[in-house]
């Protein structure tokens, strides 16, 4: 330590260990944070339900998406990514999952949100699937921190069907 | 800096870095605000390279004692008297044989 080199070697290193565990507390205090998140989500109308060329069905919908993923953020909380998946089960596939819409919410306040939008992917099925077809509508979301481990979990609402014919 | 000051420079070093990023964590969890945090820890970082890299004149207080220059030469550095005895012994062996 007798030269200053050494001395600013010696800080530089310490300061970025005890970073490091500062942010690994940091990132071990969201384990204190119990969510209680809520959502809803309507089928507010069939927009479109047809059989492509290929053979494979495609449906369009409306959908009113209600949620509340405030107790979700903590102060160690980047964004957290928020998506609604349809699920159901065919011949073929015993789980289909398909995304239907998806958005990121950047901070506490956006995260309790109502939105009316029709499905930002496509919802087709591979094969002929879909008339009558009950599914069910799953909110999944990702937490992402600043610092540490990814969370994702996700809420299921069933009850959904399809019409029998097409439109 | 003499040894007590590198001891000193050492521990100090150690301390406030640990102190500030204890304080930096409280403020930063109670207040909610990672980016203060950070703020916080940075701040201790530069105060502490400011205190402990340059070679202020605290850190030179028990000055090493170098003995004066006049006991030096109480005592000169002995010659080197190898080379010459080894010489010398290698010509009389030849001499006699």
């Amino acid at each position: 330590m007798h030269w200053f080199g050494y001395r600013a070697n010696a800080l530089l290193t310490l300061s970025v260990t005890i970073l490091a565990i500062i942010c690994g507390i940091a990132s071990f205090s969201d384990t204190f944070n119990s969510p209680l998140p809520t959502a809803s989500i309507q089928v507010l109308n069939v927009n479109r339900f047809q059989k492509l060329s290929n053979g494979d069905d495609e449906v369009s919908l409306t959908l009113n998406i209600t949620a509340d993923l405030q107790s979700l953020f903590t102060w160690n909380t980047k964004q957290v990514f928020v998506f609604v998946a349809a699920e159901y089960e065919t011949s073929k596939n015993s789980l289909n999952q398909v995304s239907l819409w998806d958005g990121i919410i950047p901070s506490q306040e956006h995260a309790k949100f109502w939105i009316r939008a029709t499905n930002k992917y496509r919802f087709t099925d591979q094969g002929s699937n879909l008339r009558g077809k009950e599914f069910n509508l799953t909110l999944h979301w990702h937490v992402m921190p600043k610092t540490g481990k990814m969370i994702a979990d996700k809420i299921v609402m069933t009850g959904y069907a399809l019409p029998q014919e097409y439109r | 800096m003499d040894w007590q000051g590198q001891k000193l420079a050492e521990h100090l070093l150690q301390i406030l870095l640990i102190a500030f990023a204890i304080t930096a964590f409280i403020v930063g969890y109670s207040l909610a605000s990672f980016q203060l945090m950070l703020a916080v820890f940075a701040g201790g970082v530069v105060l502490t390279s400011l205190v402990i890299i340059p070679n202020w004149p605290w850190f030179n207080k028990h000055p090493l004692k170098w003995l004066d220059s006049s006991e030096a030469e109480k005592y000169p550095k002995p010659v080197k008297e190898k080379e010459k005895e080894a010489g010398g012994g290698a010509k009389k062996k030849g001499e006699k044989r």
